[in-house]
């Protein structure tokens, strides 16, 4: 694992809390049939999740798709109602607030889009997409609010000439500015970035990647940057969260989960980080998981990732684990698991002790666990 | 197929009630006391005007008289008429196959017109005819029935009959059961104007589907095949783009009964729109929402009848 | 959405290139964006037919607002019946064609000429108006039935199928009856009000898909009250379609104002009406045909101009779909 380039981010001075969240619940109930009448069955979307972010710091939210990032994204800035728990936004209670009493606070909690395509508004000029939550907010108007546009258009690298124009007439990623500029317009606290870069091209992610850092640098923003990507993830957090199912698994410092990662899933997710260098590549062990994500309406019992898990024993089954820190970590580093690998375990060649009737198992050769890729 | 099938009935069912009660409160908002009055005769005492008022049911509260035609319209009896006591039923007995002839003839020839230059014309885009029935779809698509009506009339019936070619008649109905030939030849201008209006819609609409059907993959992959042009056309293409068409004709049963109005009256066939008409004119209320239910229920059985078709034409549709 | 997002990745090459050069370039171009509706506007005014069938359509509107001169010009009052020979015969048959009466006489010695100058007045009236009304009233309510979903939607969506469902020609001179008493507004309001719950049924749906849009969330993550979201990030979004309904919309309210008046339920006489004067012409023209002639030419050229150039428009606003009646 040391042989992997692992450029951990400056640090960068953290102050109080600034979010906070416990708890945190959201089902959505299923609609069974046309006639909408609602089932007993729900889609456990986020449950249970207990989370800090800092003032100042970037914490990083990864996990494949459909694993309620998003979802806990749209929880933090309320644009959907949380099903229980609680969100503290610099101390005071937001997750109850209605629509009006929430308006405040959204001045301070501003939101960029996945896809830069969907979230502008195709009809609008760039100008007054970018001016919107000044409109929407009265805050200034006229030559004042066009000032203000502007000033951020150059901030997030546009060009401010171009403020008649229709998105359309626009890049992906160069959308995405716009998008970048339309969130940062109002100078927010908070900024909850959902996965801004996987709709974009590579060479863009990276721009985009190094605007939102030049952008903490010089605002003092704090971020919550959701991706399905740890590759991403790594060069902006300063604390990562690994979410599985509804569920944070693991969580812990950017270096920590990096290069001590205790649950395997969070391995798993690393394994798979392309490496630029061909020769780490070839030696370097890779974990290919079995399956699909189970679905979440029925999660599964005790821990929820044992039907994957190349280290799954019967206790996984029968209880749920604690997400607390394993083996001397600082308490930083928290992982939910029974059997945390420990620094140096190969995982790849681990076998399993639960039956084989509560996994998935895997075919013949399917679980690859050579060290080619 | 069955429960889609009970589920749509039912729908239908609640729209027609709704119908019903629409119709019903709409046209009672109207001043009945003007009603009996003009029923009454012009020299009534205002307590036979009462008189009347009493008869005709119009005192008693409003949704006590609403239920109680809901109640008769259950058992299939819309009441009696206001001027001479026929029950609605009767002259709705007499009129519904002057106007079901007219429909039925005039959709035929629509349909076969319409589908069949549409077809013509994808085939050979661009081409002189596909040109010639674009331009007389546009021109039917935009004159009024009754200006069609009249210029068929003065053409076919007025300019023949001065040079001796009696061919056509100008109106009156014959049954179809009475003599077949001679109910073709009173019907045939009707039928023309009206098919001649809506056909131009669909020479349009199975000229676009069809056009865009012929550019889909599997019709290449038919041809790929080496099957002759004709059944590609005729067995892989048809079928799919006839789907907008029969949409489009289930929109269209309530037009027709529209432009029947204007035909029967142009052409003086008593038929249901005929009727209504005079209906109105009386003001005789209880053959009016007659008249109206029964053409709201008949649009109402077309759409069913058109959800029913798609699963024929389109294998895709899973009832 | 996702074939947006594939051709952003389709298109990394030149996106990339773009990426490069642009942020703080000086642009030497034109700045100001063009509208979809500019470039709209500019795929019309190439359109011949669509410029021709305006032409013709301005025609129309300038006649309807000029018939006093029309009046002036003949020395022939609208309503003015004229008794001699060259204008009634003594049998009381209309008067053909002639140097005095250029479109002949009608039953009663009147003008053609200036009694249909005058008709285009109440055809454009009623059918701008109510086409007016008709657009407001279903862009409203398809705009909060979509939007809002939920039990208003359901009962407005059943309510649109009701007002599909009954022929609406026969509910409509029925009304006219019930009401008693005709005017101008009555007409407008009859015609709206059975023409709204088709726009409402294409408003809705449209509004049903671009609800989910991202570009919806972002804006109540912003705070935006549902008025903010509904008319300023929805509306636009419906405008082309709705412009295009409208097209449709046009000259099918002409053709219902003259159908209304055909069956004696229209603008009360003695207002001269197109649909009015071929009803009337209907005993007359098998010997008088220039009677229906006349007011049947006007409206069929006012329903063809208004056709043509709504085809024009579709296929301006949406260049994809083969338009109505293709060139």
């Amino acid at each position: 694992m040391s042989a992997l380039p692992m450029e951990s981010p400056v640090a960068r001075p953290v102050g109080d809390v600034l979010v906070s969240l416990t708890d945190v619940v959201k089902h959505f109930p299923i609609k069974s049939s046309a006639l909408g009448r609602s089932g007993k069955e729900v889609v456990h979307a986020v449950d249970g999740v207990t989370l800090e972010i800092r003032q100042g710091e970037t914490l990083g939210l990864v996990g494949e798709t459909g694993c309620g990032k998003s979802t806990l994204a749209r929880c933090v800035t309320r644009l959907f109602d949380i099903t229980s728990g609680k969100i503290e936004f610099e101390g005071n209670d937001i997750s109850k607030l209605n629509r009006k009493a929430m308006r405040p606070f959204r001045r301070d909690i501003q939101m960029i889009f996945q896809d830069p395509y969907g979230s502008l508004n195709p009809r609008r000029r760039v100008g007054s997409i970018i001016g919107d939550p000044l409109a929407i907010h009265g805050i200034s108007s006229g030559v004042e609010r066009k000032r203000a546009v502007q000033e951020t258009m150059e901030l997030v690298g546009l060009n401010p000439e171009h403020f008649n124009r229709f998105p359309a007439e626009f890049s992906g990623g160069q959308r995405q500015r716009i998008g970048v500029a339309r969130a940062l317009v109002l100078r927010p606290k908070l900024i909850v970035c959902d996965e801004p870069v996987s709709a974009l091209d590579v060479s863009i992610q990276a721009q985009i990647i190094n605007l939102l850092d030049d952008l903490q640098d010089e605002l003092g923003l704090t971020y919550l940057f959701i991706a399905h990507d740890l590759s991403v993830v790594r060069h902006v957090s300063d604390r990562v969260a690994v979410m599985y199912l509804g569920q944070i698994i693991e969580e812990a410092p950017g270096a920590g989960l990096y290069n001590r990662s205790r649950h395997p899933y969070s391995r798993a997710l690393l394994s798979a980080v392309p490496v630029p260098d061909p020769a780490s590549a070839r030696t370097r062990e890779r974990i290919i998981l079995v399956g699909d994500v189970p679905s979440p309406i029925d999660p599964p019992h005790g821990c929820r990732f044992h039907p994957r898990c190349p280290k799954a024993a019967q206790q996984c089954v029968d209880e749920e684990p604690q997400l607390i820190p394993r083996f001397n970590d600082p308490s930083d580093h928290i992982a939910r698991c029974h059997f945390p690998v420990a620094d140096g375990e190969d995982l790849a060649h681990a076998k399993p002790t639960l039956a084989a009737a509560e996994r998935i198992v895997p075919e013949p050769g399917a679980l690859d666990t050579g060290s080619t890729t | 197929m069955t429960r889609f099938l009970i589920r749509r009935v039912f729908q239908g069912l609640i729209v027609m009630f709704l119908v019903t009660l629409i119709v019903y409160l709409l046209f009672y908002l109207g001043d009945p006391h003007d009603i009996a009055r003009r029923l009454a005769g012009r020299q009534a005492t205002p307590d036979q005007v009462q008189a009347e008022y009493v008869k005709l049911g119009l005192n008693r509260p409003l949704f006590s008289q609403y239920g109680h035609f809901l109640w008769r319209l259950l058992h299939g009896d819309l009441g009696a008429n206001f001027v001479n006591g026929v029950k609605v039923t009767t002259v709705v007995k007499a009129a519904a196959p002057i106007t079901l002839s007219l429909g039925l003839g005039a959709s035929v020839i629509w349909l076969v017109l319409g589908v069949s230059t549409g077809i013509y014309s994808s085939i050979h885009p661009r081409s002189v005819a596909d040109r010639t029935f674009t331009a007389l779809a546009l021109f039917f698509y935009s004159i009024p029935v009754f200006v069609l009506g009249l210029s068929l009339l003065y053409l076919f019936f007025y300019q023949l009959t001065v040079h001796g070619h009696a061919w056509f008649p100008a109106s009156n109905y014959v049954g179809l059961t009475d003599d077949p030939f001679q109910w073709a030849r009173h019907l045939i201008l009707p039928w023309i104007t009206l098919a001649l209006i809506s056909a131009a819609a669909y020479t349009r609409l199975s000229r676009t589907s069809m056009l865009e059907v012929l550019g889909e993959d599997y019709i290449r992959t038919a041809r790929a095949k080496g099957l002759s042009e004709r059944r590609v056309i005729f067995r892989h293409a048809l079928r799919s783009a006839l789907t907008p068409v029969v949409t489009q004709f289930g929109i269209d049963v309530g037009v027709v009964l529209g432009g029947a109005i204007l035909t029967e009256s142009v052409f003086g066939l008593p038929g249901l729109g005929y009727e209504a008409v005079h209906a109105i004119n009386d003001q005789n209320l209880p053959l009016i929402i007659g008249i109206v239910i029964i053409a709201a229920g008949a649009v109402i059985l077309a759409n069913i009848v058109v959800d029913m078709m798609y699963a024929v034409l389109d294998p895709r549709v899973r009832l | 959405m996702t074939q947006g997002i594939n051709d952003a990745i389709g298109a990394g090459d030149s996106g990339q290139i773009l990426e490069v050069l642009d942020p703080g370039m000086p642009n030497t171009k034109v700045i100001e964006g063009r509208s979809p509706f500019a470039l709209a506007f500019d795929r019309l005014r190439r359109d011949r037919g669509a410029m021709i069938s305006l032409y013709v359509i301005i025609a129309i509107i300038v006649v309807a607002i000029a018939a006093p001169i029309f009046a002036a010009v003949t020395g022939h009052g609208v309503d003015t019946q004229y008794r001699g020979l060259d204008a009634l015969s003594p049998a009381g048959a209309p008067h053909a064609p002639s140097s005095t009466f250029w479109f002949g006489t009608d039953d009663q010695g009147r003008d053609l000429l200036v009694r249909t100058a005058y008709g285009a007045r109440a055809s454009l009236e009623v059918g701008i108006s109510a086409t007016a009304l008709t657009m407001i009233i279903g862009v409203t309510i398809g705009l909060f039935a979509g939007y809002y979903g939920g039990w208003i939607d359901i009962l407005l969506a059943r309510l649109i199928d009701v007002i599909l469902s009954v022929p609406y020609l026969l509910l409509a001179i029925a009304l006219v009856e019930v009401l008693g008493h005709i005017s101008l507004w009555i007409v407008i309001a009859i015609i709206a009000a059975f023409g709204w719950a088709g726009v409402a049924r294409i408003i809705r749906g449209q509004v049903i898909s671009i609800r989910e849009r991202e570009f919806v969330e972002a804006a109540r993550s912003l705070g935006s009250s549902d008025m903010r979201i509904i008319f300023v990030d929805i509306l636009p979004n419906v405008i082309a379609p709705a412009i295009v309904f409208s097209t449709l919309l046009l000259p099918a309210s002409v053709l219902t104002e003259a159908a209304l008046s055909f069956l004696g339920v229209g603008i009360p006489p003695p207002t001269p009406d197109w649909g009015q004067m071929i009803s009337d012409a209907q005993q007359y023209y098998q010997q008088a045909w220039w009677y229906l002639a006349a007011p049947g030419v006007a409206l069929l050229l006012t329903t063809l101009a208004f056709n043509i150039f709504g085809d024009g428009v579709r296929d301006a606003f949406d260049p994809r779909t083969d338009r109505l009646f293709a060139k």
